[in-house]
């Protein structure tokens, strides 16, 4: 038993559990970034998966990261961690004979959603297709249009998001479960679980995924203060971000910002599990497709048509 | 008095029967949504009879030179003012007259496809909430009724091409 405490070649005697406690302390501290080392940093990086947090757990980490982004943008931010309605599964509607590509929705989007500007971030893309050609020829489609007015002549757009499949494969490709779909069909990201692999970008067959390059740059009295957790609250450097439905706006009952955008009334959104809802309607009365039906992946994102403009 | 009671009868069940039937006249508009954005259209800001009580009524189809020179109808253009409008109100084909803010009823003797879609909400932009009380707008708070079709727009700008990041 004498042999417990050893001495080292510095003449410090130790012995064995005081040895191992400094080093996980060491090992814990060297992990953690040093530029902030602010009390609740501990508590960020010991934070747990989002959902296996209580409601209580949930509030700490929430009062903490409005603290964080307060005081980082210097504005007041209140992040909502809203849950799920039960029995509502949001689907949403594009009449694709009404879109003339303007483009309000994108930036509708960006304002509401606390995009970055530069480097730019667009959650929506606008495609625009030549009108009697091969049909959506996705490969051919102009994203980067620029006529003085819209709608030109022999094109049609096609607004494409987040498709919030039902058997999305970027939840199947994330290694840490830091995108997952949610019980009202809106696939989320938790932006502190996300260690910016880009599997999902490489795994999404619409391309609806976008990466934060560099730390999102958003004029301070642009950024919308009225956030989500797994939505709109302000992002970190390498972490992706994606269309959410504007799930700060859709739990609290409103339409998303790109469907009050919209000038011609081309967007439409509701409860799928409604049988009286536009979205439902819509579903079972009019010329229906989802964009690449083919792969399974089940979106929720109906494009339909009411008739071509004569 | 058995035939009194016969006559009561028959007459309660006309008179029913006629007020069912007024009803269902008025039940067409079932459906219609109740929270809608107006516009300035009611018969008190169209006072056309102010100058027209004093002119001759004219239906010949003409170039409009001394007044409403501004309205250059694009929309069914075989028909004239006078086949939509009388007075201060609109006309529908049967003569009947409406006002001003309720264009639909008018519209909807065509387009009565799209009237059906703008009920259930699916022509034309909602806002307000997805599970309560949505914001509806009338025909023509969109569309310019003599030119329904809606002109080109300047598109925002178009999304940073990769090869000009710098």
């Amino acid at each position: 038993m004498s042999n417990k405490i050893r001495s080292n070649p510095l003449g410090i005697k130790l012995n064995r559990r005081t040895f191992l406690k400094g080093a996980a302390a060491g090992i814990t501290a060297s992990a953690l970034p040093f530029q902030n080392a602010e009390a609740f940093i501990g508590e960020a990086f010991l934070q747990k998966h989002f959902k296996e947090m209580t409601d209580v757990e949930i509030k700490g980490v929430i009062e903490r990261l409005e603290k964080e982004a307060s005081l980082e943008w210097r504005k007041e931010i209140h992040i909502s961690a809203a849950k799920a309605k039960p029995g509502v599964k949001f689907g949403y509607g594009l009449d694709l004979s009404r879109c003339i590509g303007c483009r309000k929705c994108v930036s509708a989007c960006v304002r509401e959603n606390n995009q970055s500007r530069t480097p730019q971030v667009h959650w929506i893309s606008v495609l625009r297709f030549k009108k009697g050609e091969k049909w959506l020829d996705l490969e051919n489609s102009e994203k980067y249009y620029n006529p003085k007015e819209v709608p030109e002549k022999d094109f049609f757009y096609m607004p494409v998001q987040c498709q919030q499949c039902e058997d999305p494969p970027c939840v199947k490709v994330c290694p840490t479960q830091a995108t997952w779909k949610e019980p009202d069909g809106i696939v989320v990201i938790d932006y502190n679980w996300c260690i910016g692999c880009r599997y999902c970008m490489a795994a999404c067959p619409y391309g609806a995924r976008r990466f934060n390059w560099a730390k999102p740059n958003i004029p301070q009295n642009e950024l919308n203060a009225e956030t989500h957790y797994l939505g709109n609250r302000p992002r970190y450097k390498g972490v992706v971000e994606k269309c959410t439905f504007c799930i700060q706006r859709t739990r609290a009952g409103k339409y998303p910002a790109c469907v009050e955008a919209c000038p011609v009334g081309a967007r439409k959104f509701g409860n799928l599990l409604d049988p009286k809802s536009e979205i439902r309607y819509l579903i079972e009365n009019k010329r229906v497709f989802r964009l690449k039906e083919d792969l399974n992946t089940e979106p929720k994102f109906y494009y339909f048509f009411t008739g071509w403009q004569v | 008095m058995k035939i009194m009671g016969k006559l009561a009868v028959i007459f309660s069940v006309l008179f029913l029967g006629g007020m069912f039937f007024l009803h269902s006249s008025e039940a067409a508009e079932e459906g219609v949504p109740k929270l809608i954005i107006t516009k300035p259209g009611t018969s008190e800001n169209h006072p056309c009879s102010k100058c027209h009580k004093y002119l001759s009524v004219n239906k010949t189809k003409r170039k409009l030179a001394a007044s409403h020179s501004n309205i250059i109808l694009k929309h069914a253009e075989d028909r004239w003012c006078l086949d939509c409008h009388e007075g201060d109100k609109l006309k529908l084909p049967s003569g009947q007259l409406i006002d001003y803010d309720k264009p639909y009823i008018l519209c909807k003797q065509c387009h009565g496809t799209v009237y059906k879609d703008w009920k259930t909400g699916i022509h034309g932009k909602l806002t307000g909430m997805w599970d309560g009380e949505k914001v509806y707008r009338l025909c023509t708070t969109c569309h310019d009724p003599h030119q329904p079709r809606f002109k080109q727009i300047q598109p925002e700008k178009p999304p940073m091409k990769p090869s000009d990041i710098k």
